[in-house]
C-alpha cells in the first residue's frame, strides 16, 4: 500500500530552469512568415496557380507526415510546422504550370522518402524540398522545365526570344549581342517581372523575408552572405554576364536565404556555414557556366551536393574551446 | 576465333597472376594464430556481452590462450563452456553456478512514493543526480532503465517504475550491476528461489514513510526460517538479506513477511 | 582607484530575463532566529567536516561543531546557541545526503557567543590571517563553496598577480551580492585589504555587471581613497559573466587553460560576499555562520533579501517571505540557471545558498524534448565554445568517449545551451551526465592503481 504523500509534488529537473521559450515550431513559423512576401508575389504574378500549387504541396506534405508517423508508431509531429514549411518551399521551387498531381507526388516524396524514412526532422541528410525537386526534375523533366510568361510583359529590350524561357536558359543558350547590363533588365529581375519558379522571381520579396529572419535571429548571415558573395565573385571573374544578373536571376536568393540555411542539413558552426555557403555558390556557378552541362540553373543541385558533405564540414570545423 | 582465344588467354593470365599473388600472400603475409583460439572461441557462447571484462568473446579467447585470463569468467557459457575451455587449454575446471541478476526492490509506483515529478533525460544516474532522485526511498529502483539499456540480452524491462529481470534471458554478465546508481542489482544463484526485495538499510519508521513494501528489519524471516543458527538471512542495518551460500527454500516465508518484501522468484518470468 | 569598462568580452552567452527588480532595491533583512537549524557538515567543496558534537550537547553561538577534515575542506560552526537534538543524514540543497547537526535554538539567544580573538590585520602576520580564514570556515559563497584558505594559499611556485572580486551575479533573480555591495561596501574594502596582504599585494579588479549601477556607485565611494592598483571593471550584462574563467579574461585578457585553476594564470577570484565575511572573521573574530539569501520568484508572496543563519530550513525562509502562493510547481535552491531543484521545503540552507526561488505553474512547465535540429543555438550560446549539440547526441547514444573528445570536461554547466535549445533538449544535463561518468571512470581507474 502506498504510504501517505506529505506535501505537494514539485517538478524536479536538472538546471537550467529558465528557457528562452523559442521552440522548433516558432522557428518554422518565422520562416513561413518570412516566405509570405515571396508567396504573395507568386500569387500576384501567377495568380490562382500559385495558390493551388502551394495548397497541394502543403497538404501532400502534411498528410504524408501524419501517415508516416502513424506507421512508425511515433508521436505526431505535424505541429512542429516543418512539414508545412517543406510543402511551401517545394511549391516555391516549382514552375507555375506544373500539373497538380505532380506537385502532390513531389510533396509525398519530400516527406516520405527524404525526411521520415531517415527518422523525421533532425535526421534527414538532404533538404527534403530540394531533394524532391531534384527527383521531380528527373521524373517530370518536361513539365518541370516549361515556363510561361508571367502576367507582365518583359520590358527589357531584345529578350523577346526569352518570353518562354528563364533568363538563365537564355544565358546558357549564349545570347550573343544581348545587352546584359541594361537597367531595365536588372529592374525586372529585382522586382520579379521574369519567368521562373513560383518563388524565385522577385529578389526584393525574398530579401525582405531574409531580413526578417536575420532580425529575428532565426538564421545567421553566414550562409546567405557566403553563397551570394561567391556567386557574385565567380561571375565577376568569369566575366560573362554581369554578376548582379547572376545573383538576381534564378534561385540564388531563394536558395541562399531559405534553402541552404535549413538547419538540419547545413553545418552547425559559423566557420562551417561560411564554407558551406561558398561551396554552394561555387557549384551553382560551375553548373550554370559549364559549357558542357545541360542545366541552366544549379542552385538546387549545389545545395544538395553541399548537404552531402555537411557532415564532413562539421567534422573539420568544430569550435575551439575557450582557453585553448 | 581469335577473339575467343584472346579472351580465354587474358582471363587465364589474370587468374594465374591472382593465384600467384594469393600464394605469395599466404606464404609471407599469413598471420600465425594459435589454433586453440578458434577452438576456445567456438566453445564460448558468442554472446559478446563483455561480462568477462573483455571486448567480446574473441578477445576473451585470445586472453585465455595467452594465459592472461582464467577460465570461469564466462557467465553465459556456464559450467559447460568453462569445462570445455579447460579441456582445450589443459587446465582444471572449477564448477561455477549460473548466476542471474536480481533487482532488490519491489517498490512499484503503487507501493513506493515519488517525491517529485522528474523532468529530464531518461537515465537513472541523471535522475539520481537531480535532487537525489524522484523516488522517496533513496535506496530504491528509480525505474529509468539504465540497466535495461546496457543489457546485451534485453533481459530487463521496466514495468510500473521498476526494473524486471527475465531469468531465462539473463546471462549474468553483471553489466547492470555496475551501471545502477543505486547499486541494488545483485548476481544471485539461479537456483535460489526466495529473495528479499529491498535495499533500504535505514530504520523502520523512515522506510514506512516512503514505501509500503520496504524491509524494516523486524527479523521475522530469520525467526521463521529456524533462527540465527540456520543462517538463511544476514542483516545490514535494518535490512534483511538472503544468505545465498545457504538460501532458504521454505516458500511460506513469503506470506509471513509483514512487509511483503520477500518474494518467491519475484521478478522472473513464470515457468522457468 | 578607477572604474573602467571591460575590454575583453567573450563569444557566446545569453540574455535571460533577469527579474532582479523584484528584490534589487530591498534592503537585506535579518531573519528572526528559527527554532531549529540543521547545519550540514558538507557545506563546501571537498571532504565533509568531521562532526564534533553529539545528541544532547549544548552548543554556544560560534562554537566549532565540525572540524576541517582533509586538505580541501572547511570547518563548520554553530550559527546559534542551543541544544543538539540529532546528528543524522539530511538531504542537502544539491540532493545529496550528508550528516547534519540539528540544533534546537535556545529560548534566550542572548548567551555569550564563542568568538575568536579579533585580529588587527595591519600587524598580524600573513600566516595568522590565513589561519583565521581557515578557522572561520570561510568558503566561496558564490555557489561552488571552494574553501578560501586553500585558494588564498597558492603553491609556492605560483604568484597571485590579480585578485578578482566577483560581483557579477549574472544569475537571474539573485540580488544578495548586489545588496551586499551596496550595504557592506566598507566591509568588502576591508576584506580586499586583508586579502591583498595575504596574497602579497596583487592588483585588485572588482568585476561588476553593468546592470548594478547602485552597487558600482557604492563601491566607488568605499574604495575612493584606497591605494595601489585597484579597478572596478564594469562587465557587459551577459550570462554567464560570473564564470571565473570569463571574468579573468574580461579583467586581464588571460585565458585559463582547460582543466587548470585560475592561479595557473596568476589570478585568484573570490565572491564579494565571501570577502565581506572574511573581513568579519578577521576584524571581529566571527566565523561564517550566516549569509544573505534572495527569496524570490512568482511563488512567494513577498520577495526579499534575507540574512539568515546557515541551517535555516527553506520553510522558515518562505514563511518570512510572506509564505508560498498557491500552485507552486518548482523550488530552486540557487539561481534559475545553475540552481538545484529540491523536492520539498524541508531542506536547510548552507554557506552556498545564494537564492531560494519558488515558481508557480505559470512560469514553469513540464516539457518534452524532440530530436536535435542542428540549429546551432547552443553552439552560439556556449561561453566555452563547445559543441553542446554534438555532445548531447553522443551522450544520448551512450558514447561517453566521443563526448569527451568533444571537450565536455570543459563544460561549465552554465545552462546557456539548454536555455536556448528550441527542441527543449536537456543539453546541459547530458553534459553533466557525461562529466559524471568520465569522473567516475577516472576515479575507478585511480582506485585500481
Amino acid at each position: 500500500m502506498l504510504p501517505k504523500q506529505t506535501g505537494e509534488r514539485y517538478l524536479l529537473s536538472s538546471s537550467p530552469h529558465a528557457h528562452a521559450r523559442r521552440t522548433v515550431s516558432s522557428l518554422m513559423l518565422d520562416v513561413l512568415v518570412a516566405l509570405l512576401p515571396a508567396f504573395c508575389c507568386a500569387v500576384y504574378f501567377f495568380g490562382r496557380r500559385a495558390l493551388f500549387l502551394a495548397g497541394t504541396c502543403i497538404a501532400a506534405c502534411l498528410v504524408t507526415e501524419a501517415l508516416c508517423r502513424l506507421a512508425m508508431k511515433r508521436e505526431n509531429t505535424i505541429g512542429d510546422l516543418s512539414a508545412v514549411l517543406t510543402g511551401l518551399l517545394l511549391a516555391l521551387n516549382l514552375p507555375p504550370d506544373l500539373p497538380l498531381w505532380m506537385a502532390a507526388v513531389g510533396g509525398v516524396f519530400a516527406i516520405g522518402i527524404c525526411k521520415q524514412a531517415f527518422g523525421g526532422l533532425g535526421y534527414n541528410p538532404f533538404n527534403p524540398a530540394l531533394a524532391a525537386r531534384a527527383f521531380m526534375l528527373i521524373s517530370f523533366t518536361g513539365p518541370m522545365t516549361t515556363w510561361t510568361a508571367s502576367a507582365w510583359q518583359i520590358s527589357a529590350g531584345g529578350m523577346d526570344a526569352a518570353t518562354t524561357a528563364t533568363p538563365l536558359a537564355f544565358i546558357k543558350k549564349g545570347a550573343e549581342g544581348f545587352d546584359w547590363s541594361q537597367a531595365a533588365l536588372l529592374k525586372d529581375l529585382f522586382f520579379g517581372n521574369v519567368n521562373g519558379c513560383l518563388g524565385e522571381t522577385s529578389a526584393l520579396a525574398l530579401l525582405i523575408g531574409a531580413c526578417y529572419l536575420l532580425c529575428r535571429r532565426t538564421i545567421t548571415w553566414h550562409i546567405p552572405f557566403a553563397f551570394i558573395g561567391t556567386v557574385f565573385l565567380f561571375a565577376m571573374v568569369e566575366g560573362g554576364v554581369p554578376p548582379l544578373v547572376h545573383v538576381l536571376s534564378g534561385g540564388v536568393v531563394l536558395g541562399a536565404c531559405f534553402m541552404a540555411t535549413d538547419y538540419v542539413t547545413s553545418p552547425i558552426t559559423a566557420k562551417g556555414k561560411l564554407i558551406f555557403g561558398c561551396g554552394c555558390g561555387l557549384v551553382t556557378m560551375l553548373i550554370r557556366t559549364a559549357p558542357t552541362g545541360a542545366y541552366p540553373e544549379g542552385v538546387s543541385f549545389s545545395i544538395l551536393i553541399m548537404n552531402a558533405i555537411t557532415p564532413l564540414i562539421n567534422r573539420y570545423t568544430q569550435p575551439k574551446v575557450f582557453g585553448k | 576465333m581469335t577473339a575467343i582465344l584472346t579472351a580465354t588467354l587474358v582471363i587465364a593470365a589474370v587468374g594465374a597472376l591472382a593465384a600467384l599473388a594469393l600464394a605469395v600472400a599466404d606464404r609471407y603475409l599469413a598471420v600465425r594464430e594459435d589454433p586453440r583460439i578458434g577452438l576456445v572461441t567456438a566453445a564460448l557462447p558468442g554472446a559478446n556481452c563483455g561480462g568477462c571484462g573483455f571486448a567480446g568473446c574473441g578477445d576473451y579467447a585470445r586472453a585465455l590462450v595467452a594465459g592472461t585470463a582464467a577460465p570461469g569468467a564466462c557467465a553465459p557459457g556456464g559450467d559447460a563452456a568453462n569445462s570445455e575451455i579447460a579441456k582445450i587449454l589443459g587446465v582444471a575446471a572449477e564448477a561455477t553456478e549460473r548466476r542471474v541478476a536480481l533487482v532488490k526492490c519491489c517498490g512499484t509506483r503503487s507501493e513506493a512514493i515519488r517525491v517529485g515529478d522528474y523532468n529530464g533525460i531518461c537515465d537513472c544516474a541523471a535522475a539520481a543526480a537531480t535532487a537525489g532522485g524522484d523516488k522517496g526511498c533513496r535506496y530504491g529502483c528509480l525505474g529509468y532503465g539504465a540497466c535495461a539499456n546496457v543489457c546485451p540480452k534485453h533481459a530487463i524491462r521496466i514495468e510500473d517504475g521498476l526494473a524486471i529481470v527475465d531469468k531465462r534471458l539473463c546471462v549474468g554478465c553483471g553489466k547492470c550491476v555496475s551501471v545502477c546508481p543505486r547499486r541494488l542489482i545483485e548476481l544471485v544463484p539461479a537456483s535460489a528461489t526466495i529473495h528479499v526485495l529491498c535495499n533500504n538499510p535505514v530504520r523502520g519508521p523512515e522506510v514506512t514513510k516512503v514505501c509500503g513494501v520496504g524491509c524494516i528489519g523486524c527479523r521475522l524471516c530469520e525467526k521463521n526460517s529456524g533462527g540465527k543458527e540456520a543462517g538463511h538471512f544476514t542483516f545490514n542495518g535494518f535490512l534483511a538479506h538472503v544468505n545465498y551460500e545457504n538460501p532458504p527454500a521454505d516458500a511460506t516465508l513469503v506470506a509471513k513477511c509483514p512487509r511483503k518484501c520477500i518474494k518467491e522468484d519475484p521478478h522472473f518470468e513464470a515457468g522457468v | 582607484m578607477k572604474t573602467v569598462k571591460a575590454q575583453f568580452g567573450f563569444r557566446g552567452g545569453i540574455h535571460p530575463q533577469y527579474h532582479k527588480d523584484l528584490t534589487a532595491d530591498l534592503p537585506i533583512e535579518r531573519l528572526p532566529l528559527p527554532r531549529t537549524l540543521a547545519v550540514s557538515m558538507s557545506q563546501h567543496l571537498g571532504a565533509p567536516a568531521k562532526c564534533l558534537v553529539k545528541k544532547g550537547d549544548a552548543v554556544a553561538k560560534g562554537q566549532l561543531i565540525g572540524e576541517r577534515n582533509g586538505f580541501i575542506s572547511a570547518p563548520v560552526h554553530a550559527p546559534a546557541a542551543g541544544t543538539v537534538t540529532a546528528v543524522e543524514p539530511r538531504q542537502g540543497p544539491t540532493g545529496g545526503w550528508a550528516d547534519a547537526v540539528v540544533i534546537e535554538t535556545a529560548e534566550d539567544p542572548s548567551g555569550a557567543p564563542v568568538l575568536m580573538p579579533p585580529l588587527d590585520w595591519k600587524t598580524a602576520s600573513r600566516e595568522e590571517l590565513l589561519a583565521r580564514v581557515n578557522d572561520a570556515g570561510i568558503c566561496g559563497m558564490g555557489g561552488a563553496g571552494f574553501p578560501s584558505a586553500v585558494k588564498l594559499a597558492p603553491p609556492p611556485d605560483k604568484h597571485c598577480e590579480y585578485l578578482i572580486l566577483n560581483g557579477a551575479e549574472c544569475e537571474p533573480y539573485l540580488t544578495g551580492d548586489c545588496r551586499t555591495m551596496i550595504e557592506r561596501a566598507d566591509r568588502i574594502r576591508l576584506g580586499v585589504e586583508i586579502m591583498r596582504k595575504i596574497l602579497a599585494g596583487p592588483a585588485v579588479r572588482i568585476a561588476v555587471e553593468a546592470n548594478k549601477l547602485a552597487s558600482i556607485a557604492a563601491l566607488e565611494k568605499a574604495f575612493a581613497d584606497i591605494e595601489g592598483n585597484v579597478e572596478i571593471v564594469v562587465l557587459p550584462t551577459l550570462y554567464p559573466q560570473g564564470s571565473e574563467k570569463h571574468q579573468i579574461y574580461a579583467c586581464t585578457k588571460r585565458l585559463v587553460p582547460p582543466g587548470a585553476l585560475p592561479i595557473s594564470v596568476g589570478c585568484v577570484v573570490e565572491n564579494v560576499g565571501t570577502v565581506a565575511a572574511l573581513a568579519d572573521a578577521v576584524e571581529n573574530g566571527v566565523p561564517l555562520t550566516e549569509r544573505v539569501t534572495t527569496v524570490s520568484g512568482d511563488g512567494v508572496a513577498r520577495p526579499c533579501n534575507v540574512l539568515a543563519p546557515v541551517g535555516t530550513s527553506y520553510a522558515d525562509l518562505v514563511a518570512f517571505a510572506g509564505g508560498e502562493k498557491d500552485g507552486v510547481r518548482k523550488v530552486i535552491s540557487g539561481g534559475p540557471m545553475m540552481g538545484f531543484n529540491v523536492p520539498s521545503l524541508q531542506i536547510a540552507t548552507t554557506k552556498t545558498t545564494s537564492g531560494l526561488l519558488l515558481f508557480t505553474a505559470a512560469s514553469v512547465f513540464q516539457y518534452s524534448s524532440s530530436p536535435c535540429i542542428n540549429c546551432g543555438s547552443c553552439v552560439r550560446a556556449c561561453p566555452m565554445q563547445l559543441n553542446p549539440a554534438y555532445i548531447s547526441r553522443a551522450v544520448e547514444a551512450n558514447d561517453i568517449a566521443m563526448a569527451e573528445g568533444f571537450g565536455v570536461m570543459n563544460c561549465l554547466e552554465c545552462g546557456a545551451c539548454s536555455f536556448s535549445c528550441p527542441a527543449y533538449r536537456d543539453v546541459t544535463q547530458f553534459c553533466r551526465r557525461a562529466k559524471a561518468s568520465i569522473r567516475a571512470k577516472a576515479a575507478a581507474k585511480a582506485a585500481k592503481k
